[in-house]
């Protein structure tokens, strides 16, 4: 017990020696790795400090596109056509979505999302990219809103994002003319600036929308945000704000748009309008319509395909892409033709039988009045539609000076009215039928063609477009749905101005004159095909009916409108401009399988005309059963 | 005897040192100190430490007061714990360092049994009223116990002593890798070994056991779980999954890195605040501190962790007996450990197991653990002249 005390001593300054030595060393060694550290932290913070600072700002700093407000589109009267409305739509970034299907399933609870919306979803998904951000349920109601707003937090990269979309406030009425706007698809992703189109899901497809779109969509604006790793916005930094697309006004008005919608009726067809003045269109409807409304979010393929599939064509354009034979209508342009090319005088005269064979040959080709006009001279072979007269005009024309004349006038053309997919008619012609069919040119063909039958096909806005050249006697001005535009930095409306783009090469006025004349007579003379449409009236009108056969009927067949389809039924036309002293309008009617163009047609244009002019008509002017052509 | 003898060597002057300052009429702060059987020093280092995480803890927290609050309260009670732990003679610990121990153990083998799981691991050990994990306990049972039972033959140890010492780091260390807690488990067994080191154990038995451990890692590996094998994995390579465990590295490289010399400035440290950084209150909170206050910053707050090491491996060299040696010696490079490991992780030099920096990260446990680690030191420092009856 003794020596133990002492053992200790002598090993505890020993112990205290080796441990203190220890503990320099571990300091040492500390000092060492925290060399290490700071050797580290050099490397990151100056060395690298540059590729880091950068990597910096990229995870905080996004730039959203803001896109701009579409441009508004007016009428005449300022009546607002399209306007843009607020709307908050779901939308998902799938990128940012770690479990795609189960959040959607989430989202369905919460939402009660139907199986058709969620289909609808996945076919969205595969046409877009895992960055873009895809519409779950547009026009969300405010308690929607509300309830995923609560429950934001569960579904990041799910936001509720609020838009201006489209809304055209007068529905079908203007479907045709000023179009609509869609979603962007792939084709038009290939076309369009896309750094313009940043934020922005709608173009114009179709009308006024789609051609005008370049001013109706602004320039998109961009704003540098500060987001968070959800890439969710905390504040902005800077931004550049879009510019707003410009208004349009358009010549069309509203009232001459209902009244020619509602004065067509049940019928199909086509009402075209035109200030014969400027070219502008005053209204421009074609039946049946449909709500342009339908396509801004998006239609479904459901109720796509019921429109596409409807055989009374909806979504088909009659004012510029339908083809009508024109008739009767056809004649006023070849009788200026047979006047101008000296194949007749005002004062050519030709006997009617009630029907028409070319010489050497027994094939009778009918006037639609078979027991004949007797003698007719051009002014009452307008005023009673006389087929002969014009059998015979058009056979000593030719088929090669007829077309050539008719093409002034601009059939067989587009008349370049300021909305896409018009259609260029058929004005046929030997060259044509070589081409075409690989056939000549049956000199029968060229009695067809004066007319208006046979191989003559035109569109509504051509007839109009060529009727109001005819009123202004050979001033063609480009048909055009745009008055003006106003843009947000500018007072006032900006002109478009009238596009002035011919003057017809035809000498006599009194050529002109004679034709306008007897155009008149249709309209107000005694025997004229329209003269109920005559009366009450300020001025003078001149028009001119037309029937157009949907279907050769055999010769000598009976024509028994009662037995056949309604498809089978006439077209019924007619064209008309007024006054004729001053022309201030011109106006092609086309109401298909409407039977009689006087009975039909002309009531119609009868009807525009008093709204433009504001005449108070003491009666319903009805339709003369008795006059046929 | 021993205490007599080493009184001789270091003559008490403590008594009349205090009879000199009582003569002047003024407020005796290192009288008070050694009173209370606190260290100027130490304390003074905490407490900046301490101020340094609630001005860190305000940015990264989203200038969030209530957390501050929070963080405070944990403050005052770890304080309490170092200044209570502070009072106990180190004796006693001494004397109750084999029970504690023991009762650590059995408490791990509660937790595998009846733990509670949070964040994937069965870490907490809920009493009803209290939930703790015994984990921290053993940070400073093991040391204790090991610094204890080596003491208490001559040093350095003998081979059989020494495998005793390594069974009892062993026991504890296997049981927190178990839960599973890599993090804890690591720094536990390097807090015992530190020990072994200190006590003089020879340089070829410490290279013989390097090997041994280098040849153990594929060992180590088969029984990691895969989200740790994952995390040493992307530690060689983070870009290879930047969205899955690379995100934490490649995120808190970006923070650091883009700090710069001069930081971003104080709440002006956007990966923070933008929430692209990950724990960046807790484990990951050096990230937010280099973004915002830059390298130097960072090398000030580094100087002060060594200065407190640095204190700390002074008190040891002071200490009398050769258990406090140790155990003071053990508590001092322990701290710089977790700091090393803390930083290393953060800046991507070690895999990320999860072990918060020290006094600054947002947590009490840790903090208490640490702070008691201190209490114990300090009480090694300021009995030392007060044995003499």
């Amino acid at each position: 017990m003794v020596m133990d005390p002492r053992h200790r001593l002598k090993d505890h300054f020993r112990e205290g020696r080796l441990v203190s030595n220890r503990l320099i060393f571990a300091g040492i060694f500390s000092l060492l790795l925290f060399g290490i550290i700071i050797f580290r932290l050099v490397m990151l913070q100056i060395v690298d400090y540059e590729h880091f600072d950068s990597l910096a700002n990229r995870n905080r700093v996004d730039i959203e596109p803001l896109p701009p407000q579409r441009g508004l589109i007016y009428d005449r009267n300022g009546v607002l056509l399209a306007e843009n409305i607020p709307t908050f739509s779901l939308e998902v970034i799938p990128e940012k979505v770690s479990n795609l299907d189960e959040t959607i399933a989430e989202l369905a609870d919460l939402l009660s999302l139907t199986q058709e919306e969620i289909d609808a979803f996945n076919e969205r998904r595969k046409r877009h990219r895992a960055f873009e951000e895809i519409v779950v349920r547009n026009q969300l109601t405010q308690r929607e809103v509300a309830l995923f707003s609560v429950n934001r937090h569960r579904f990041p990269g799910v936001d509720v994002v609020g838009r201006l979309i489209r809304h055209y406030p007068q529905g079908p009425l203007f479907a045709h003319a000023v179009g609509y706007v869609g979603r962007i698809n792939q084709q038009e992703m290939e076309i369009i600036d896309r750094q313009d189109y940043k934020g922005t899901l709608q173009i114009g497809k179709t009308g006024v929308e789609k051609q005008y779109e370049d001013i109706l969509h602004g320039s998109v604006g961009y704003r540098q945000v500060e987001t968070n790793v959800q890439g969710r916005t905390v504040r902005e930094l800077f931004s550049q704000p879009s510019t707003s697309g410009q208004d349009l006004y358009l010549h069309l008005d509203i009232n001459l748009q209902k009244a020619a919608a509602e004065a067509l009726g049940e019928y199909n067809g086509s009402v075209v309008m035109l200030d014969t003045r400027n070219g502008g269109v005053l209204a421009l409807v074609s039946k049946p319509d449909y709500d342009p409304n339908a396509f801004v979010t998006g239609i479904s393929s459901k109720d796509y395909a019921a429109l596409r599939d409807n055989p009374e064509q909806p979504l088909f354009n009659r004012a510029l892409r339908g083809h009508y034979p024109p008739g009767s209508t056809f004649k006023p342009f070849v009788a200026l033709a047979g006047l101008e090319l000296n194949a007749v005088t005002q004062q050519t005269r030709t006997y009617c039988p009630g029907f028409y064979s070319l010489p050497g040959n027994t094939h009778r080709y009918r006037c639609w009045k078979r027991t004949g006009h007797g003698h007719v001279d051009l002014k009452s072979a307008m005023a009673e539609s006389c087929d002969v007269y014009f059998y015979d005009l058009a056979h000593a024309l030719g088929i090669d000076r007829l077309h050539g004349f008719l093409d002034l006038f601009g059939f067989g053309h587009q008349t370049g009215v300021d909305i896409p997919g018009e259609s260029k008619g058929l004005s046929p012609s030997r060259e044509w039928k070589r081409n075409q069919r690989n056939q000549a040119w049956f000199p029968g063909e060229t009695l067809i063609s004066g007319i208006g039958q046979g191989f003559n096909q035109t569109t509504p806005i051509q007839l109009a477009h060529a009727t109001a050249t005819l009123g202004m006697m050979g001033t063609v001005y480009k048909p055009q749905l745009v008055r003006a535009t106003k843009s947000d930095d500018e007072d006032g409306l900006q002109l478009l101005g009238a596009q002035q783009s011919d003057s017809l090469p035809i000498q006599k006025s009194s050529n002109w004159l004679a034709v306008i004349e007897s155009m008149v007579e249709v309209v107000h003379g005694k025997r004229g095909t329209a003269r109920h449409i005559g009366t009450d009236l300020p001025f003078e009108i001149a028009g001119k009916t037309g029937t157009a056969q949907v279907f050769g009927i055999a010769q000598d067949a009976k024509y028994d409108a009662e037995t056949l389809e309604k498809k089978l039924h006439d077209h019924a036309l007619f064209v008309a401009f007024a006054p004729v002293e001053d022309p201030e309008i011109a106006i092609s009617v086309i109401v298909e399988n409407g039977g009689s163009g006087s009975a039909v047609a002309a009531p119609i244009a009868r009807k525009l005309i008093d709204v433009y002019f504001g005449i108070e008509t003491k009666q319903e002017i009805e339709g003369d059963e008795s006059i046929t052509e | 005897m021993s205490q007599l003898l080493n009184e001789r060597r270091n003559p008490p002057r403590t008594m009349s040192h205090l009879q000199d300052r009582r003569r002047v009429p003024r407020f005796e702060w290192n009288a008070f100190l050694q009173r209370m059987h606190l260290d100027a020093y130490l304390i003074m280092g905490i407490l900046a430490l301490l101020c340094f995480s609630a001005v860190v803890l305000y940015s990264s927290g989203g200038e969030d007061l209530a957390l501050l609050f929070r963080q405070g309260v944990r403050m005052t009670i770890a304080i309490t714990v170092m200044i209570i732990l502070a009072q106990v003679h180190p004796d006693r610990l001494k004397d109750v360092a084999f029970w504690i121990y023991g009762v650590g153990v059995l408490m791990l083998i509660a937790v595998l049994l009846f733990g509670t799981i949070g964040k994937g691991a069965q870490r907490w050990l809920d009493l009803g009223f209290f939930r703790f994990q015994p984990s921290e306990i053993m940070k400073l049972a093991v040391p204790l116990v090991v610094a204890v039972y080596l003491a208490e033959r001559p040093l350095p140890p003998t081979m059989t002593r020494l495998f005793v010492a390594l069974l009892l780091i062993a026991i504890p260390v296997l049981l927190i890798g178990k839960q599973p807690d890599l993090g804890t488990a690591l720094l536990i067994g390097s807090s015992g070994l530190i020990v072994v080191f200190l006590s003089g154990v020879s340089w070829r038995l410490l290279t013989g056991f390097l090997v041994l451990c280098a040849s153990a890692a594929p060992v180590l590996w088969y029984f990691m779980h895969d989200y740790q094998r994952r995390r040493v994995m992307t530690l060689f390579n983070p870009e290879s999954d930047p969205l899955g465990a690379g995100y934490h590295i490649i995120q808190s490289k970006i923070a650091i890195g883009s700090g710069g010399l001069h930081g971003r400035g104080w709440l002006q440290g956007t990966q923070s605040h933008l929430e692209f950084l990950p724990e960046r209150s807790t484990d990951f909170i050096f990230a937010v501190i280099a973004e915002e206050f830059g390298l130097i910053g960072l090398i000030i707050l580094i100087c002060v962790y060594l200065l407190i090491t640095a204190r700390g491996l002074y008190i040891a060299s002071q200490a009398q007996m050769s258990y406090m040696k140790l155990l003071a010696g053990s508590i001092a490079i322990t701290f710089l450990v977790y700091v090393f490991v803390n930083v290393g992780m953060v800046t991507g030099l070690l895999p990320v197991v999860g072990v918060p920096l020290p006094l600054i990260s947002y947590g009490g446990t840790s903090m208490v653990t640490l702070l008691a680690g201190f209490g114990i030191l300090m009480s090694i420092h300021t009995h030392r002249r007060m044995m003499s009856p």
